[in-house]
């Protein structure tokens, strides 16, 4: 997994709720067996008529954002099918960050897993932000993960929370499983004691 | 003395393998269920890292989600692209020593249908699936969730999940339900009132006398949707129904270990005084039938009112409205019982068990399927059309005009071939009136079984109760 650090770039106005991961990547797409790839399907049917031409007025389509690496959008960001694909498409695409008022449980947590950082904040922080994006792309803002800040076009600082481990993590692209196999005796003893409690399990 | 704890707690606790100091948990995972659709990336993830799975016997597989439903299936699958997710599951399944139940097998069906079916699914557990609904096997009290990709490798290869722990909520809905109101318009009705954001960050305990009077089956569908509830999981006490449910099933404990796992199943219940972060009680009578109307499963009214207006809301919920009722192609201010419909969608994890089937056969009884109506019943697995074959519900059935399909999830998300086609609208007894859900530009109304076969009869959304 990609390290992320500090990152500077244009960020695109999302501002809709409940974005579903059923509109970042539609099902059809779901049928890869691989994980990359997916970035031109990003938000399919928002981006693309049915014949396939770009439709101009969605954000990703015009030229500001076409190079976009931050993503601000509305309340419950990621919400309905657990697909990975979802950041897998977000990822593959350029976003790094996605900073909203709230995220569904499950894509905040798949984020984490592919290096992009989810960043909640109070609606008013994002309103600000929501309002530099619109400026397009000479508005670039710079996210800083390990002081966690976001400083906007103009020079304001935002502070962000975000967990202590799950920071780590990115901090230092670390895989998940590597770090749960250094307990793996602990796993042995706990599957010792299943076995005499619960043999059924 | 230590303090009451929630069922949420207790199961959480019984399976906390490692805590570190910042209260990120490794915990032990009972039940690992993987499909065809999120799980490849993993089990590539796996052989690139040399590494292999490390419990195959609690671990099972089953393709569901791009399967056609037609019985032509059995001769290849057509769409490559889905065959090959099929294919690669099945050498998955065979190199990691995985039980699966393959397309051909009766036992197939959705996985969240067939995990409580084969008694994979039991009180006390905690189980995973890289799918959102993984939310169902709440109803037996396990602690049931969905996980990414990421974490489906990662169960694979550890048999554990790192998590940290979410907040406990309490849903109470006590009395009785109103004649025509099912365990579909419970789940959808809490949903109403409390918003697709409500549980996020929470398990949602379902509780209440409402709750415990419903069967195994309705509280299936109350819990399937505690995801769309915003909560990862949902989960409802086992009392002597969820055992006698679970009883003789295939892979249920035998035996002393079945007098053992009872003996630790009955205490599986919040103690009294425990803490709740969120309390929702609702009133069993206030519930009616209800439909949604637009494309979050929060859109949501009893059918006896009429499409809302824009202005009925407030924020950034006005312009979603707009958007939604733009999609639906329904104005304001006309009655829902006013909107016809083109085809009606039997199944999916929410309601694709025996007890759905029951009751749409109930409602069919000396009835037809209008007219220029397309209307499918897809049973939840092979097992349960196999059963409703037996009880004579399928003939009924088909007599009355619907489509008989194979087990899968089929029109509920539409990857296999059946969707719907551009503003065509469904009275859909699934769980997700997502835009495109079913189909590009397809219109979506959530409802319950009995509602979908009132839907069938008249060809537009119709209060049961009507029918009754
Ligand atoms: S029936 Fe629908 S919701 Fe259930 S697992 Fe299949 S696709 Fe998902």
């Amino acid at each position: 997994m990609e390290k992320f650090t500090t990152l500077t770039g244009v960020a695109a106005p999302l501002p809709l709720i409940n974005v579903d991961t059923d509109m970042i990547i539609p099902k059809q797409f779901l049928k890869t067996i691989k994980r990359t790839g997916l970035g031109k399907n990003l938000f399919d049917e928002m981006r693309y008529d049915r014949d396939g031409n770009e439709i101009a007025d969605f954000v990703l389509n015009q030229p500001a954002y076409r190079n976009a690496q931050i993503l601000i959008a509305g309340d419950n960001f990621g919400c309905g099918s657990s697909r990975e694909h979802a950041p897998w498409a977000l990822l593959d695409f350029g976003i790094r960050c996605i900073i909203a008022p709230s995220f569904a449980d499950i894509f905040y947590n798949n984020c984490f897993k592919n290096g992009i950082l989810p960043i909640v904040l109070p609606q008013e922080e994002v309103d600000i932000l929501m309002e530099d994006a619109k400026k397009g792309a000479n508005a670039r803002i710079t996210v800083d993960l390990e002081s966690q800040t976001i400083t906007t076009s103009d020079g304001q600082e935002i502070h962000f929370d975000i967990d202590p481990f799950k920071k780590h993590c990115l901090l230092n692209g670390l895989d998940d499983i590597g770090l749960t196999l250094e307990h793996v005796d602990k796993i042995d003893a706990y599957e010792a004691r299943l076995r005499a409690e619960r043999p059924w399990a | 003395m230590t303090a009451p704890k929630t069922l949420y707690d207790k199961i959480w606790d019984a399976h906390l393998v490692h805590e570190a100091e910042d209260g990120t948990c490794i915990i032990y995972i009972d039940r690992h269920l993987v499909h065809e659709v999120t799980s490849p990336q993993a089990f590539e993830g796996l052989r690139l890292s040399g590494r292999t799975v490390r419990c195959p016997e609690k671990t099972v597989a089953v393709p569901d989600h791009n399967v056609p439903t037609d019985p032509d299936r059995l001769n290849g699958i057509r769409d490559e692209q889905s065959r090959i997710q099929v294919e690669e599951l099945r050498r998955n399944a065979r190199e990691f020593g995985i039980e699966l139940y393959d397309v051909d097998d009766i036992r197939q069906g959705i996985v969240h249908i067939v995990g409580p079916e084969q008694g994979w699914t039991l009180p006390g557990m905690t189980i995973v699936c890289g799918d959102s609904h993984t939310a169902t096997h709440g109803a037996f009290g396990a602690l049931a969730h969905g996980i990414g990709t990421s974490e489906v490798e990662h169960v694979l290869a550890t048999q554990t999940l790192i998590q940290k722990k979410s907040k406990n909520m309490l849903v109470r809905v006590d009395g009785e339900l109103a004649p025509g109101v099912t365990a579909k318009d419970i789940t959808l009705s809490i949903i109403g009132k409390t918003g697709t954001a409500g549980g996020t960050g929470h398990v949602i305990e379902y509780a209440g006398s409402a709750i415990e009077s419903l069967s195994m089956e309705g509280r299936m569908t109350v819990c399937n949707m505690a995801i769309e509830g915003g909560a990862r999981a949902g989960l409802i006490a086992p009392d002597e129904k969820t055992f006698e449910y679970i009883k003789g099933r295939p892979h249920a404990p035998k035996g002393e270990d079945w007098e053992k796992a009872l003996a630790y199943w009955r205490t599986l219940k919040s103690d009294p005084g425990a803490h709740y972060d969120k309390v929702v009680e609702i009133d069993a009578a206030d519930i009616a039938p209800v439909v949604t109307w637009g494309t979050s499963p929060e859109d949501v009214l009893p059918i006896t009112a009429t499409v809302p207006h824009p202005e009925d809301f407030e924020g950034p919920k006005r312009e979603a409205v707009r958007r939604a009722l733009d999609y639906m192609g329904l104005t304001p201010g006309m009655k829902l019982t006013d909107i016809e419909i083109d085809t009606v969608f039997i199944g999916s994890c929410t309601n694709g068990r025996i007890e759905d089937l029951r009751e749409v056969a109930k409602i069919m009884e000396g009835r037809k399927v209008k007219e220029g109506i397309r209307a499918m019943i897809v049973p939840g697995s092979g097992l349960v059309r196999a059963q409703a074959e037996a009880e004579g519900i399928a003939q009924k059935l088909i007599e009355a005009g619907f489509e008989w399909r194979m087990a899968g999830c089929s029109m509920c998300l539409g990857m296999n071939p059946d969707q719907l086609k551009p503003g065509e609208r469904c009275a859909s007894t699934s769980n997700r009136n997502f835009e495109g859900r079913q189909g590009y530009k397809g219109r979506t109304h959530l409802l319950s079984p009995a509602m979908a076969a009132a839907a069938a009869v008249t060809g537009r959304l119709t209060d049961v109760r009507d029918l009754l």
